[in-house]
């Protein structure tokens, strides 16, 4: 496998390249559907790399540098899709938001290009091979969305950035200590030039090492990567950068960014799981995931801004994910895999939705923002629809998911399920409570000049309702291959 | 020969240390950039040092590349920004200056204990030292915490990561170059970005004391 082509290539080039595209092109009318392009450019290569990784098993590409295997290969194409249509949508965004002077020229191609170049440290974060690649692409997500959160240079944008900066700065931080202590464990085994960082080496021998450095390597890789993801108590930078970045960001940061944190958390846990014979980490994953999912929920009752509602709900689904993950087996960490899925796709929908809403009302502020049915019944359905899903009605795939979720506690650790339940009440009476006065009643709200970018919310939402309805069976080999992987 | 060159090792990784000390107490910025810049050379002499010992020559590139990047570019940098930001002699007001020294010797214990029963089993050279290592990592974590100001909060940051780096090289024979790369790479262009931050911040709120940033939070 010494080629230089790969079908992973040009799912990483492109996006590499698109940002440098842009960054040239700068303020042309034509960058909104370039970037668009771009993307739509991934994601097919992304859906024949998925092909070929179904097609022929996990495959490595460059001398072992990258590599695929089902796990990683599913986040791809959710990636690659989720970066297609929020660049849809931002198109009709950023077009309302020029208009009202918000976005110069110069911010719109700054914006395009770390668009891209997000999109490739999220790719990259995801297909390497290296523990410390995997460190260095999610330090420079953070960079990239550091910059997209700070677009709009306001008081508020600035704090929040800022805030982002320093806390996933610091928190990473704890992360790359934790690779040292994981290289450290691993030099003892693998001779010299033997890829000690490479995490197929490392699963390969992760039985042999030391127990000592890994537990005090995972505490570190926990915390740094825990705060990407966005557990809580590391969890304070998740509403402020979600809620003063551009709309289109909040998107991605909650659908995929949190995904590829969650992830690289996965990847160090399967080795801490087999190199300790204890359950230490499943515990730690169990422990804080919990404690997420019951304090984003009390949390979300108190909330006025309705982007930071719904980014409490990313905490929250973020904390029930890796619950599911924590308790390990084939059927929870199939239930992490469809939850982490419908949760991309749903929440990036509502973003969309929001979005458009507050765009036309001029703000963020639950109470000012009435009647959206009457102003466009499409985006009130969106926005209600998409409430239900993300709040676990049946028949959408969240539904699925947390039912199974649910279930397993209760089987095993029925300690748990009481407060799962009460917090999954919670948040519905919050959420719902908040959405329904938005969405019905009389409105005072303007008309738009431009028309909304609807299709992709409804794209999402009805796979999202496929997945709760009826899993592909290619699909579902697919979660089950990966679920065996993640073990447990 | 080799004990000796251990103990110099150490030597410096007590330098470290108590650079990470001074920085903690230090109130001037002029003279915290100077302290940063002292560390980064402490730690091209140790990654030299153990690069030597251990005959690994990707170590000697790395600590070109410290030299480059933490000796001059990003302390040049930071004198830029002082300069333009008009702040070279601002002096921060720090409170109960014992205390924390106290709990700063605290965090030391801490991490000498955590790092105890892994130091054994390093197999490099400088065995003792990756407790040092995680102490400065937390000295300047606690620094972190401690200042108001934006700058001081950034280059405590930066002297985490250098804390972060000796710990590389401590407990390990440094990491692979293309990681070490990726990390230099990361960390200059946070800092391109922390800087035009600063600028920012100072243009919106007047002045850079971050206890302006406090407007987001729940009520």
């Amino acid at each position: 496998m010494n080629d230089l082509w790969h079908p992973l290539l040009p799912v990483l080039l492109l996006p590499l390249l698109g940002s440098l595209v842009l960054a040239l092109m700068g303020q042309r009318d034509k960058a909104p559907e370039v970037n668009a392009l771009f993307c739509l450019l991934t994601f097919l290569g992304a859906c024949d790399l998925t092909r070929q990784v179904i097609a022929n098993g996990p495959s490595s590409a460059w001398d072992h540098s990258f590599f695929l295997d089902s796990l990683n290969v599913f986040l791809v194409s959710l990636t690659a899709f989720v970066a297609l249509t929020t660049a849809l949508f931002s198109r009709a965004y950023m077009r309302v938001e020029r208009d009202h002077g918000r976005m110069t020229p110069n911010r719109l191609r700054l914006y395009h290009s770390m668009y891209q170049l997000f999109s490739f440290t999220m790719l990259v974060a995801l297909t390497t091979n290296n523990m410390g690649i995997l460190w260095v692409s999610m330090e420079a997500a953070t960079l990239t969305t550091v910059l997209l959160v700070s677009l709009y240079r306001t008081p508020a944008s600035l704090e929040a950035a800022w805030k982002y900066f320093i806390l996933c700065g610091v928190g990473i931080a704890q992360a790359l200590f934790g690779t040292v202590l994981l290289y450290m464990a691993a030099e003892k085994i693998i001779p010299p030039d033997g890829g000690a960082l490479l995490w197929t080496q490392l699963n390969a021998v992760k039985g042999a090492l030391d127990p000592d450095i890994m537990t005090l390597a995972f505490a570190f890789l926990f915390i740094g990567y825990g705060t990407k993801v966005g557990l809580v108590p590391l969890h304070n930078w998740l509403p402020d950068a979600h809620a003063e970045g551009p709309t289109p960001v909040s998107a991605v940061l909650s659908g995929l960014l949190l995904n590829v944190a969650l992830y690289a958390l996965l990847r160090c846990k399967i080795l801490t799981d087999g190199a300790l014979h204890s359950s230490l980490a499943s515990q730690l994953l169990m422990g804080f995931g919990l404690l997420s999912v019951v304090t984003a929920a009390f949390f979300l009752s108190r909330q006025k801004d309705v982007k930071r509602l719904f980014a409490y709900s990313s905490i929250e689904h973020m904390g029930l994910i890796t619950f599911a993950f924590g308790m390990g087996g084939a059927v929870a960490n199939f239930a992490g895999l469809l939850h982490m899925t419908v949760h991309s796709l749903i929440k990036s929908s509502i973003f969309f939705a929001v979005g458009h809403a507050t765009q036309r009302a001029g703000t963020q502020v639950m109470e000012d923002i009435r009647g959206l049915l009457q102003i466009s019944p499409t985006l009130g359905w969106g926005l209600i629809l998409g409430s239900f899903a993300i709040l676990g009605m049946p028949p959408f795939g969240v539904f699925a998911s947390e039912f199974l979720i649910v279930t397993t506690a209760m089987r095993d650790h029925a300690w748990a399920t009481p407060f799962l339940l009460l917090a999954l009440g919670v948040a519905f009476a919050a959420i719902f409570g908040r959405i329904q006065p938005m969405v019905f009643g009389s409105t005072t709200l303007p008309t738009l000049r431009h028309p909304p970018a609807l299709i992709p919310v409804f794209v999402h939402l009805a796979a999202g309702l496929c997945l709760g309805l009826y899993i592909p069976p290619a699909l579902e080999q697919w979660y089950q291959q990966s679920a065996r992987l993640l073990g447990g | 020969m080799s004990a000796l060159i251990a103990q110099f090792i150490n030597l410096l990784a007590a330098l470290l240390l108590m650079l990470s000390f001074a920085m903690l107490a230090q109130r001037r910025i002029l003279t915290l950039i100077h302290l940063f810049t002292l560390q980064g050379i402490t730690l091209v002499l140790s990654t030299t040092v153990v690069g030597y010992v251990t005959s690994q020559p990707h170590l000697y590139y790395s600590a070109l590349l410290t030299l480059l990047l933490k000796v001059l570019l990003i302390p040049a940098l930071l004198y830029r920004v002082i300069d333009r930001l008009r702040v070279r002699r601002e002096v921060e007001t720090l409170i109960n200056i014992p205390t924390i020294m106290l709990l700063g010797i605290l965090l030391v214990m801490l991490a000498f204990y955590l790092a105890q029963p892994l130091s054994q089993m390093s197999s490099s050279v400088a065995r003792g030292t990756l407790g040092i290592a995680l102490a400065c990592v937390l000295l300047s974590f606690m620094t972190m915490i401690t200042r108001s100001k934006a700058l001081p909060q950034v280059i405590a940051f930066l002297s985490m990561e250098n804390g972060l780096f000796f710990a590389a090289t401590s407990a390990t024979y440094g990491m692979p170059m293309v990681v070490e790369l990726g990390i230099a790479l990361d960390v200059l262009v946070g800092i391109l970005i922390l800087g035009v931050f600063l600028f920012h911040i100072r243009e919106q709120f007047d002045s850079l004391d971050m206890s302006n940033l406090e407007q987001l939070r729940d009520e």
